[in-house]
């Protein structure tokens, strides 16, 4: 019966202003049950039902924009466990059923992540350096085997060395951190990195100990002469915030 | 079609990247009447399938 959709950002634990437009340029409102409030909008089911979703999510530009907009709308609760991209609800009688059912676990989820932040890290290999122009002059095959494998060799020393220093890094930095998680490595032309990416971190960080985080981000990136270490965030604790099954 | 889609009022500089590494595989998972799954995302075609390649379900360190 109903062309609109609820929308799910994000559960909190209060009532927060108004956030800035979502994804279907609707003002996020909030529902509240069980302690809970949820930060939903109401999306067209014409954009945003199950089928037009795949069919839209197939248009990089609209997930952009929609996975830009749903951030943008959890970046500006403090605190928040925010909810995967594309969790639509027939109505707020639902979202208020969900609330109720799953109260300990966000709750739990909440205090998790109070007074936290999550930083991104992600770690890529220093590019080889450019192997010395081959000679002008023809060379025997040996020569060639020889250098083809001294080239091998330099190669997985350097991959060694990359992943020896990135688990070194990743040491020092979860020393600092409540929790770590590894995402699945990016995809190069995606990431728009010309070099290897060796590994991509999240890490849930006391905002207190932001300041020192962020330092021994860079000291390790002066360090390390196998890898870059580049820090992205803050974010929302998106990679923390995963209740238990229920 | 695109329509109904404005741009953020806030902007972060945020690579999409690294914000699709977290929206699509981060967050909470509810049972919605409508909630895409990382293999109903497979579902959908090429071009979004390469852009998932690198993004597969998240491994919590907590669990």
């Amino acid at each position: 019966m109903s062309e609109h959709g609820c929308w799910l950002y994000a559960v909190t634990g209060k009532a927060v202003p108004a956030p800035p437009r979502g994804v279907a340029g609707e003002t996020p409102r909030c529902v509240e049950a069980a302690g809970l409030v949820a930060v939903v909008g109401d999306v067209p089911l014409d954009s945003f039902g199950q089928d037009a979703l795949y069919r839209n999510l197939e248009d990089l530009d609209w997930l952009s924009r929609v996975a830009r907009a749903h951030d943008a709308v959890i970046a500006t609760l403090p605190t928040v466990v925010p909810i995967r991209l594309a969790t639509v609800y027939r109505d707020d009688a639902r979202v208020r059923e969900v609330l109720e059912q799953r109260a300990a676990d966000f709750h739990r989820a909440l205090r998790r992540v109070t007074g936290r932040t999550e930083w991104g890290v992600k770690v890529f290999a220093v590019p080889e350096p450019v192997p010395a122009a081959a000679s002008a002059r023809p060379e025997s095959g040996t020569a060639y085997l020889a250098r083809r494998r001294a080239a091998l060799s330099r190669r997985e020393r350097l991959e060694q060395r990359a992943a020896e220093q990135a688990r070194d890094v990743h040491i020092g930095l979860a020393a600092l951190a409540v929790a770590s998680c590894d995402h699945p490595l990016q995809n190069r032309a995606l990431a728009g990195e010309h070099t290897r990416m060796v590994r991509n971190l999240a890490y849930l960080v006391a905002d207190d100990r932001a300041p020192a985080f962020a330092d021994a981000v860079t000291a390790c990136d002066q360090r390390s002469d196998a890898i870059r270490v580049q820090l992205t965030g803050p974010w929302p604790p998106y990679s923390f915030a995963a209740l238990e099954e229920p | 079609m695109t329509e109904g889609v404005p741009a953020p009022a806030l902007e972060r500089p945020v690579a999409l990247v690294d914000l699709l590494d977290r929206v699509l595989a981060g967050g909470v998972v509810v049972s919605g009447e409508l909630t895409l799954s990382i293999a109903d995302v497979d579902l959908v075609h090429i071009s979004l399938r390469t852009l998932l390649s690198s993004i597969t379900a998240l491994r919590p360190a907590d669990e």
